[in-house]
């Protein structure tokens, strides 16, 4: 699936966007495998209360299942207007 | 329905005239809000860049202005969002409501308003002479959420 970076998330990550395999069931499920990967993520996902997730577009939650889910993105709290 | 999402300026008044050109015997009340890059208490800010994500952007402000339809009477919704680089003075964003009635065509305004703050996927950065620091969202953006 592609994982989407958006913000600070994006510069902490270091990358806007990239494919990943995972065979992970949920979004905290991907959550811990990107972690668990390089100290980059872990400083992104320290605090999941300052970040929220959009499944295929829509806002969703870190409980969502990702069963036929092709975009997963990962910001934080939105600030338009 | 006119949902537009643009790096470009736009033309305010250019575009109330268009918006109101729409129907303006049946809507007896058009408001228009505009939204303009407020510089810092210090003035010193340079840039005010905002990112924002294509595809789900147009597709979140569909929705609220899809929402505010459903619940006020409205002959025509307008948003306009800018993204990319702007300078303090510059206009950010535009939201115009159409209805027979004043009262619906203020509020369904304050609700796109409302809802496209902390529901439509931009994000700010403020860069001065002396950093660049996110814009972090606010609690009272979020609970005026629930006055809805």
């Amino acid at each position: 699936m592609d994982v989407l970076y958006f913000a600070w998330v994006r510069e902490r990550i270091g990358l806007p966007k990239e494919k990943v395999e995972t065979q992970a069931a949920t979004v905290s499920e991907l959550v811990a495998e990107l972690t668990a990967r390089e100290d980059r993520y872990a400083a992104a996902f320290a605090d999941l209360s300052a970040l929220r997730v959009a499944l295929d577009q829509e806002l969703s939650d870190f409980d969502a299942p990702l069963s036929g889910v092709r975009e997963v993105a990962f910001f934080p709290p939105m600030t338009g207007g | 329905m006119r949902i537009v999402v643009q790096e470009a300026p736009f033309d305010m008044g250019a575009e109330a005239n268009a918006f109101a050109a729409g129907d303006e015997a049946a809507n007896g009340a058009i408001v228009t809000f505009t939204g303009v890059v407020r510089d810092l208490a210090t003035g010193d800010l340079d840039v005010m860049e905002i990112e924002h994500y294509p595809g789900m952007t147009e597709r979140a402000l569909t929705k609220i202005a899809e929402e505010a339809q459903s619940r006020w009477s409205l002959g025509d919704v307008l948003v306009i969002h800018r993204h990319g680089r702007l300078a303090p003075g510059d206009r950010i964003m535009m939201v115009a409501t159409a209805s027979p009635h004043r009262k619906d065509a203020f509020e369904a305004a304050e609700y796109l308003m409302d809802y496209l703050k902390s529901r439509a996927p931009f994000w700010k950065k403020e860069i001065t002479n002396s950093g660049a620091d996110w814009v972090a969202a606010k609690d009272e953006d979020e609970d005026a959420l629930t006055r809805w």
